[in-house]
């Protein structure tokens, strides 16, 4: 029935892939704003504590239905699940794990070509001599898309070019695609960032107008607050990091693995590249930014750019930072880190494409091209509203439902089918056959009960986070008989609209209000949009259960 | 750099790197490629 033969070619290019997929922008620009945002130093303890008691966990989990499945014939979730446990509901819940792929390659894709457009403009030396105000104005025209930039509408057209490229690589297949891009850009991303690592914890204060050492830099990202360890807002950061950082929760992994063989290893292959992952993220990411950002900034100004985000640091402020160091080494700097990025990004978007393609070709006998060209069309629709309404905000409500929201059910539900209905005991049987490296018992007992209590605890914590992230405060409110004091960032308030309602209650003027309900149709829009994606899509696998169901009853 | 900040620095890098360069080497060395 299936027109789906891909295949792995090494075991490296497998794992290649997988770290890849996990590598991310978020490894570059999330976790070191992160960890200055929660306990700087003391961020590694909760951070690593998650990794080992819920990250290695759910890469296990991945791995395994990801094989089980694939060694059944399927190589997207909905089906993998279902051959987990033979209740109709799982199918759907495997939704998910095409829904969030396609969600997130639709805003993820956008972002990649940010990095595509900046690496031309490091090359051809577009930031030398520019002041900051200059680079911050540019990137503003960028994402203004009717503000002229090198060439019009250029943030579009990079858009449509980095989905070309992702379409053609996607259309080589796993082995003379996906792989091939893996091997060369995971050692590129990974010699980009030592390089400029070392640049950055070398800046000496009084050279190239840097004002402190990048040492300094180091010691503030380093230094310990160990009382916020007892605040749960911190653990709940470390686990959305850890979430976010591995890729998990979005069926990729899955994917990749059901193309392994009954008896090949998963134990050690999910090992290497999640601490690979770890390596970039920890030793890698947390060098760049931070160091450069106070060598040049200072302390202040840092803490005021991390409440903007990583991405404005990446994009506005180190472009100028680079030009310090002279037209040449500027331009060096600046094609390897947003070169970096980029290679970061396309072996992760390679990753969101490739289960989707498998669904098309698995259930509907699409070839290769047909299924990636496909997946490119469904993305560049679905991607054009966060490139024209950027402003408005509707990128950050596709990351939020799709690149938060999903992931947290879809790993919580795949943590329950896998430990308690499929069952421990041939969860682990799954785990360790064929592994390379003995795994500890322990895991077994943490799959089973720790993993999934910690993914309920993170996502109830998200669902009614407090004002202020002021947990005892809320429970004293409660118990006090005041109510719940919800922040606006939580999903209960997400879902309102709350904090959109109150800016629009308080709008000064007539354009001011105009402009915020405009705002707020089109996020409710986005909304309806991604809705019916994931209702189209459970309505495909409803089609191809029939088709597979009629199969079977014909063969019989 | 403060004491405290260095201790955390290269216990957590020097881990992290190890760890990751042993599974590495593990998987490079293994029979099934």
């Amino acid at each position: 029935m299936s027109t789906n033969k891909e295949a792995w070619g090494s075991r490296i290019g497998l794992i290649l892939a997988m770290a890849g997929n996990a590598v991310g922008f978020g490894n570059f620009l999330r976790f070191p704003v992160q960890a200055v945002q929660n306990g700087g130093g003391a961020f590694i303890i909760p951070y690593l504590t998650c990794f080992l008691l819920m990250g290695i966990p759910l890469l296990f989990i991945e791995w395994s239905i990801g094989r089980y499945g694939g060694n059944k014939g399927f190589h997207s979730t909905p089906f993998m699940m279902h051959s987990l446990d033979k209740r109709a509901i799982w199918k759907y819940v495997g939704v998910f794990g095409i829904f969030s792929n396609i969600g997130i390659a639709a805003y993820y894709c956008y972002l990649e070509s940010w990095t595509l457009s900046y690496t031309m403009h490091s090359a051809i030396g577009t930031f030398t001599g520019m002041t900051q105000a200059q680079v911050i104005q540019l990137f503003s025209d960028y994402i203004s898309i009717d503000k002229a930039t090198l060439i019009p509408f250029e943030s579009i057209v990079f858009f449509i070019i980095c989905l070309a490229i992702n379409i053609f690589i996607l259309s080589k297949g796993l082995k003379g695609g996906v792989e091939r891009v893996a091997k060369i850009g995971m050692p590129l991303l990974i010699i980009f960032g030592i390089f400029l690592a070392i640049k950055a914890v070398t800046l000496k204060a009084g050279t190239d107008g840097a004002v402190n050492d990048g040492i300094v830099g180091l010691n503030f990202l380093w230094t310990p607050d160990f009382s916020s360890i007892w605040s749960p807002k911190v653990w709940l950061a470390a686990a959305g990091q850890i979430f976010f950082t591995l890729s998990v929760g979005m069926g990729s992994i899955q994917c990749y693995s059901s193309y392994l063989k009954k008896n090949d290893d998963i134990a050690l292959n999910a090992m290497s590249a999640g601490w690979m992952n770890e390596f970039v993220e920890v030793v890698l990411g947390g060098a760049i930014i931070i160091p450069i950002c106070i060598g040049y900034l200072g302390i202040d100004k840092i803490k005021e750019l991390a409440e903007l985000g990583g991405l404005a640091i990446g994009f506005k402020t180190l472009p100028y930072l680079f030009s310090q160091w002279g037209a040449a080494l500027g331009a060096i700097s600046g094609v390897m880190w947003f070169g970096l990025l980029f290679f970061a990004g396309i072996t992760s978007s390679l990753a969101m494409g490739t289960p989707v393609m498998s669904f098309l070709m698995d259930e509907f006998n699409f070839t290769r091209n047909k299924s990636a060209l496909t997946f490119g069309l469904v993305i560049l629709i679905l991607g054009l509203p966060t490139v024209l309404f950027f402003n408005q905000g509707v990128f950050d409500e596709y990351d939020y439902w799709t690149g938060t929201f999903s992931l947290f059910v879809f790993a919580m539900a795949e943590t329950i089918l896998f430990a308690w209905f499929f069952g421990i005991t041939k969860g682990w049987a799954e785990i360790t056959r064929g592994a390379d490296i003995r795994v500890s018992i322990i895991f077994k007992y943490v799959i089973r009960y720790i993993t999934p209590v910690l993914l309920i605890f993170v996502f109830i914590g998200a669902l009614i986070s407090p004002e202020n992230s002021d947990w005892s405060g809320a429970f004293s409110s409660l118990f006090s008989g005041n109510g719940w004091p919800l922040e606006n960032g939580s999903i209960l308030k997400q879902l309102t609209n709350a904090s959109l309602n109150e800016q629009i209650q308080n709008a000064v003027d007539s354009v001011t209000r105009d402009e915020l309900i405009t705002k707020k149709w089109l996020i409710n829009g986005a909304r309806a949009l991604l809705l019916s994606v994931f209702l189209g899509i459970s309505y495909l696998v409803y089609i191809a259960h029939k088709k597979r169901t009629k199969l079977k009853e014909e063969n019989l | 750099m403060n004491t405290s900040a260095l201790i955390l620095m290269t216990i957590s890098v020097v881990s992290i790197a190890a760890i990751t360069v042993y599974y590495f080497i593990k998987v490079l060395f293994s029979k099934k490629q």
